[in-house]
């Protein structure tokens, strides 16, 4: 899993207690709103995802940039990078 | 004998439109709204159009409104849902004393399972909850407070947008039940400012089972029903898809009507409460004299109790109630009427009369002409009358 530095992102979609899979059903909906190369932030406690929202970039041709870790925070944070 | 029924808070008739309207759902367009092929598309394009009605009688957008299987529902995942999403800031909840049962005990399900610690604060006399006792009230891990709008027991509104604001200006969310007022007031969230707003479908003359919850866009809750990606993952259960049709109809109507169904009513129930008040000694008039829902009258009668009354206008038609719906079964004195501090023997004789538009004058005079009866009669066979009109030297019988 690669950790990101720059927690930088263009739009954010706060899936927290959201349960599964909306993690896999929302992101595609924030990024039809993003231009291509925008970051999109994804927020959930749920830990299937680290492994779900790689696979889902890959499937679908996104890229998976990796997730940032803070202290203070008990949710994941994920981005994606809007290729197409 | 006429046959009259002023419990519209406890329950009341589907419209027939709203009736029309959810009779397909049930058997010709049955699809789960999850379901991916056109029956199942074609329920769920129509969810969202109810949704729409909804969302549109509180002046919200549509996604910002669940689908909930009542108005209880809908203050249990306003309370517990925002309590539990907010742990990290603390554990601290206030609700107001006069709240609904599904508020207050989902209040003491908080402070018994999680720790939390719930102010249950005082109301004045009205039943109004007082903004300065209210900013006394907020400590620096106070998550969230859950003020009715309108009151199903006293009939009194609250000053929601004064209460709101100052929690916003405390960054402290705002929950604001209205199940006993939509319909017959105006609601808008935003002019309001809540965090979250329950509805019911039954005071709009939509079905029983049927609710909603709003929630400020971003708001995290905690689903209280888990299952699957029902209402965007924060609800679970398939989608009670004639009951939701239901609700929508039920709320474009009521929004439609508003102003004609409050005048209709505040003229029906100042011809009950003057009639009340003018014809009946002894008898106290609880809530606010004017900030009250158009179609709610409120009354303590010395000297009897209120369950007796309601059986003895039972006989003679007349379907009214003693406190809360939920509560009148109990035979325990309201909390909400000890809460605007009515001693026990007066809250004892609590009725609570909730109109319909659909109510006529006559069905009201006929109240006016067997109620004074009915507690004339009481108060000969009453003890506690006796010995007050003894006290009293004699005084009116």
């Amino acid at each position: 899993m690669k950790f990101l530095r720059d927690c930088r992102a263009d739009a954010t979609a706060d899936l927290v207690y959201r349960v599964c899979p909306m993690h896999l059903l929302e992101p595609a909906e924030f990024l039809k709103d993003l231009q291509q190369g925008q970051v999109l932030e994804i927020l959930t406690d749920y830990d299937g995802a680290l492994e779900d929202i790689p696979a889902w970039c890959a499937k679908h041709g996104q890229e998976f940039m990796g997730i940032c870790e803070q202290e203070d925070e008990d949710v994941f944070k994920l981005y994606i990078r809007k290729l197409h | 004998m006429m046959r009259v029924y002023l419990d519209h808070a406890a329950a009341t008739p589907v419209r027939p439109e709203v009736l029309a309207a959810m009779l397909p759902y049930f058997r010709a367009h049955f699809g789960n709204p999850s379901a991916v092929y056109d029956l199942g598309a074609d329920s769920k394009e129509v969810m969202e159009a109810e949704r729409a009605k909804v969302a549109r009688l509180i002046g919200a957008p549509a996604e910002q409104i669940i689908f909930t299987s009542c108005g209880a529902e809908a203050n249990n995942l306003a309370v517990k849902g925002a309590a539990l999403a907010h742990l990290k800031k603390g554990r601290h909840i206030i609700v107001s004393a006069i709240e609904h049962h599904s508020v207050l005990n989902s209040a003491r399900y908080l402070e018994k399972f999680h720790d939390f610690e719930v102010t249950f604060l005082r109301v004045n006399k009205f039943g109004q909850v007082e903004p300065e006792r209210l900013l006394k009230a907020l400590t620096p891990g106070t998550v969230l407070v859950s003020i009715q709008q309108g009151s199903n027991e006293i009939g009194t509104i609250q000053h929601i947008n004064e209460l709101a604001a100052l929690c916003r200006e405390h960054g402290v969310l705002f929950h604001s039940d209205a199940v006993a007022g939509a319909g017959t007031i105006p609601i808008d969230v935003q002019d309001l400012d809540v965090d979250l707003l329950s509805l019911s479908g039954p005071p709009l003359g939509g079905p029983k089972g049927t609710g909603a919850l709003y929630f400020r866009r971003g708001l995290r809750l905690v689903p209280q029903i888990h299952s699957g990606i029902q209402e965007s993952g924060r609800r679970g259960g398939t989608e009670n898809l004639p009951g939701i049709v239901g609700l929508g109809v039920a709320a474009e109507l009521a929004q439609g009507e508003l102003s004609a169904t409050a005048n209709r009513l505040k003229t029906l129930r100042d011809r009950l409460i003057n009639g009340v008040i003018g014809q009946i000694p002894y008898v106290i008039f609880t809530g606010h004299p004017e900030e009250r829902l158009p179609g709610h009258a409120s009354f303590c009668f010395e000297g009897i109790e209120g369950e007796a009354l309601v059986f003895m206008l039972n006989a003679r038609g007349i379907c009214a109630n003693t406190g809360s719906a939920c509560a009148s079964k109990a035979l325990k004195v309201s909390p909400v009427l000890c809460a605007i501090g009515l001693p026990p023997e007066v809250a004892q004789g609590s009725l609570v009369f909730t109109l319909s538009p659909d109510n006529t004058e006559a069905e009201i005079d006929y109240v006016l002409t067997e109620l004074p009866a009915a507690v004339e009669k009481l108060r000969s066979f009453s003890p506690v009358w006796r010995r007050k009109m003894a006290a009293a030297g004699g005084g009116p019988q």
